[in-house]
């Protein structure tokens, strides 16, 4: 791609900004500028404080010290309408949709389109908002209806209705924060091509992404932030990952993917055409103990959804599960732990943990029973299994009766994992354990699955990163709306393979 | 990324299917009422006749008028995910100022003026708590309730007011109206209408179902949400003290117990109708519904020569129906879009 040198000043700038919450400092003496027609990337491992720097362009939070400067003109925006109206479009990370409301409605909530007629009474004038998200969905080349509730809606298409949101503010900035965590390829190619044109158009473009690969084909500049701090802003191509890594991590990373050669042993978890009606059909797979299995396949595949009728959380039509060779009950988590299993879930947030509860709470809530004595929570037997799990997953933390919500990602999904590892399971579930993790927590995930898969432990990993999937199955599995399409054994695994069984195109054997 | 371009194809999910089912569940909800009361109605007319004479109507729909327009008021901060609970001890002290205001010969029209203004100012406390305070609505309406009842019971000591201190214009207000047609109906249906057509079509009343949907949404869209979510409290007063005046005026008697444990009926009324308390769904009409249908069931069951006893039983038993229906509905349309979803996805 062109570098886009431009002559004229930045739309939209930072110039020595800071931000404390509390005590902890998530911003000191930041500068950024944003010029139009150029797409600029933020770096950083989780907790650099880009989330802030985002909430601080896009009006959510103002700074402590600094200015935000736009078209050189300093401004104060004392909410997020007051960066809406002066251009600046924010894609985040999580859908920020209505459920309760239709799609046009959400598209242009805050700032519907009045009629101007005498007799309109200055209502909302709903014809316009249904005939302009129409429009944007044609250009978007998407077929969804302006008049659908968003409830409902796949995590795709709410991705879609927040992109035909940003497009329809014709946005001279536009921000997008990890929008493509939960993309499937296609999609995420669409997003590049909305993000392209309105580049092409004029517009400032910032782009957040764990996945380097994509930082490296959007943008022309980039900027790192590690703790808080400005580390570099300078353009792309002279760059290579590795560089990158090290600005953001601040050290040299040993291998992101450490597998190591496990042996194989004896069948653990059996899965016999397995069929849940409407979600997923026939499915049928072992994993065995020392492996990493990989389910791989686009979001909505049907992936997860097998995951959780396994572990019990939804019940199953037909089929069945053994554990060890023994049939598992239908629904039925208890047993589902009981016989050894484990389900580190895709939502860490809402499924995996108690957000408001301390650390050591949440390591102690798969072992009640462990932790009792004499009928009571034994507090101290909680604080020190956790302290031990703590050190053994390197967590960074500082203190245990902490809420888990003062964690960064990756330590959060660390005691997760930490929570199902304590109750000794034979086989454990994890379905997408590096989301929106930094690359350093990153390979301690992948480390420490390494080493348990090594201890004999049988590992079902569902993961939309193919580098990731490459890098650490012994066999990777492909799922295609609700059915295996594909087996495919560590040697033959490559992006091509997985890709092509995963849309359909031509499986290769 | 190497096989990018491959994947991409039109994504159909939510497809007008989805829409006409939701909106079918919608309409089938306040139908559903409506298909109720009518069967309330024509059975207790088998049993009683004289339930629909003019007389009869006439009662039925005065009885219901007031509790329709706190309903409404209620229905719009439930919108919004909130709740307010001193809608009763509002009612109360509105209607005893309103009273003691005629006692000492005012008019009636400045009556209704001051009995809403006294019930919006109160929603101004209840809404500046709950949006700026960051305390539960539950818990802050709560203490209100209570605060409220107690400046009340203070300032009404023993007194009461009787309708025979009252002016006739304002006494007939409570009772008269053309045909079997009351004012007080006509004043409520004024401002249902008035109510659901603002909800519908106004920036305001969308932006107060985007709050209940999804509040850190709303405040990422740039919507105003403790200024809305302040303004549904004050409309919620102010229809509460509209309410009182006409209580008055229907009564003629206002002590200091005036309106206790209304706060229970409106909210039955509200969650019968449909308005979920998980905030961004349901209408005034449905809520203005749900009054209807509960005043009927009181005033059916005397008319039944059914002890009045059962009247609390069986408006409890319609709410947890209510509410069943809702989560059957709600289990039913997620797995139609489960379904679809996995047809297309």
């Amino acid at each position: 791609m062109s570098q886009a040198v431009e002559p004229a000043g930045a739309v939209l700038a930072l110039h020595g900004v800071s931000k404390s919450f509390g005590s902890v400092r998530a911003l000191s003496d930041v500068s950024l500028d944003l010029f139009a027609g150029e797409a600029h990337a933020l770096a950083g491992e989780n907790g650099a404080g880009k989330s802030t720097l985002i909430k601080i362009l896009a009006g959510v939070y103002r700074p402590d010290g600094g200015q935000v400067l736009l078209d050189g003109r300093p401004v104060t925006f004392a909410g997020p309408g007051d960066a809406r109206d002066a251009g600046v479009a924010v894609i985040y990370q999580e859908p920020t949709l209505f459920p309760d409301l239709s799609v046009a409605e959400n598209i242009f909530m805050g700032r519907q389109p009045r009629l101007r007629s005498l007799g309109g009474l200055g209502r909302i004038d709903r014809r316009a908002i249904h005939e302009e998200s129409a429009a944007l969905f044609a250009r978007l080349g998407v077929a969804l209806d302006p008049a659908a509730p968003a409830r409902g809606l796949s995590i795709a298409d709410q991705q879609m209705v927040e992109i035909a949101k940003a497009l329809s503010l014709r946005a001279r900035v536009l921000i997008m924060d990890e929008p493509t965590a939960a993309s499937t390829p296609g999609e995420v190619s669409r997003l590049f091509a909305v993000a392209g044109a309105l580049r092409g158009e004029g517009a400032a473009v910032l782009f957040i992404s764990h996945r380097l690969e994509e930082v490296f084909a959007l943008c022309q500049r980039v900027t790192t932030l590690r703790d808080g701090r400005l580390i570099a802003t300078e353009p792309v191509a002279g760059l290579t990952p590795d560089d990158l890594v090290r600005r953001m991590v601040g050290r040299d990373l040993d291998t992101l993917y450490p597998k190591t050669e496990a042996a194989i042993g004896a069948v653990a978890l059996q899965v016999d055409r397995l069929t849940r009606e409407g979600v997923f059909t026939d499915v049928s797979f072992e994993v065995r103990r020392g492996e990493i299995l990989a389910l791989a396949g686009l979001i909505g595949a049907g992936r997860s959804e097998v995951a959780r009728a396994v572990f019990g959380v939804d019940r199953w039509d037909a089929g069945a599960v053994r554990v060890g060779g023994k049939p598992l009950p239908p629904a039925s988590p208890t047993a589902a732990m009981a016989a050894g299993l484990a389900l580190v879930p895709e939502d860490r947030r809402a499924q995996g943990l108690v957000m408001d509860m301390s650390i050591e709470r949440n390591l102690g809530l798969t072992q009640l029973r462990a932790l009792r004595r004499g009928g009571l929570m034994s507090r101290r037997r909680e604080r020190s299994r956790a302290a031990d799990w703590a050190l053994r997953l390197r967590l960074k933390y500082a203190r245990l009766s902490d809420a888990v919500t003062m964690l960064s990602g990756g330590n959060q999904q660390k005691v997760v994992l930490a929570k199902w590892l304590a109750t000794g399971p034979a086989v454990l579930i994890v379905d997408e354990p590096t989301r929106g993790i930094d690359v350093g927590t990153k390979a301690e995930v992948h480390r420490l699955l390494s080493e348990l898969a090594g201890r004999g432990l049988a590992v079902l990993m569902i993961s939309s990163d193919l580098p990731e999937v490459i890098g650490m199955a012994d066999r990777v599995l492909v799922m295609r709306e609700g059915r295996l399409v594909a087996e495919i054994p560590r040697a033959g695994a490559s992006e091509e393979s997985i890709m092509s069984a995963a849309t359909g195109q031509v499986v290769s054997p | 990324m190497t096989t990018v371009a491959r994947a991409a194809r039109p994504t159909q999910i939510g497809a007008p299917g989805a829409k006409r089912l939701v909106d079918q569940v919608l309409r089938v909800r306040e139908l559903a009422l409506l298909v109720i009361l009518a069967v309330l109605v024509a059975g207790t007319e088998l049993g009683n006749h004289r339930f629909l004479s003019t007389q009869g109507v006439k009662d039925l729909l005065l009885n219901a008028a007031i509790l329709v327009i706190v309903a409404a008021g209620q229905a719009t901060v439930v919108i919004t995910r909130n709740v307010d609970l001193s809608v009763g001890s509002t009612l109360g002290i509105t209607a005893f100022a309103a009273g003691n205001y005629l006692r000492g010969g005012g008019s009636p029209a400045v009556a209704l003026l001051l009995a809403v203004a006294l019930g919006a100012g109160l929603g101004i406390l209840n809404g500046t708590l709950v949006s700026f305070g960051r305390v539960p609505s539950l818990v802050v309406t709560l203490g209100t309730l209570y605060i409220i009842r107690g400046v009340d019971s203070i300032w009404v000591g023993s007194q009461e007011i009787v309708a025979h201190d009252l002016p006739g214009g304002f006494v007939r207000l409570g009772h008269g109206g053309p045909f079997f047609l009351p004012y007080l109906a006509i004043i409520a249906l004024a401002t249902l209408v008035a109510l659901g057509f603002y909800l519908r079509s106004y920036r305001g009343g969308r932006e107060l179902y985007a709050i209940g949907s999804n509040p850190e949404a709303a405040r990422l869209a740039g919507v105003a949400v403790r200024k809305r979510i302040t303004a549904a409290y004050v409309l919620c007063g102010a229809l509460a003290g509209l309410g009182g005046a006409l209580y008055l005026a229907r009564f003629g008697n206002v002590d200091s117990g005036t309106g206790s444990g209304y706060e229970l009926t409106v909210v039955s009324a509200v969650v019968v109708g449909g308005v979920a308390f998980t905030g961004g769904s349901g209408s005034v009409y449905g809520a203005a519904l749900g009054a209807l249908l509960l005043t009927t069931i009181n005033s059916a069951l005397p008319s039944l020569g059914v002890s009045s006893s059962w009247e609390g039983a069986i408006d409890g038993f319609l709410l947890l129906a209510a509410i069943a229906v809702d989560r059957l509905v709600a289990l039913r349309v997620a797995r139609v879009l489960r379904r679809r979803n996995a047809r297309h996805g």
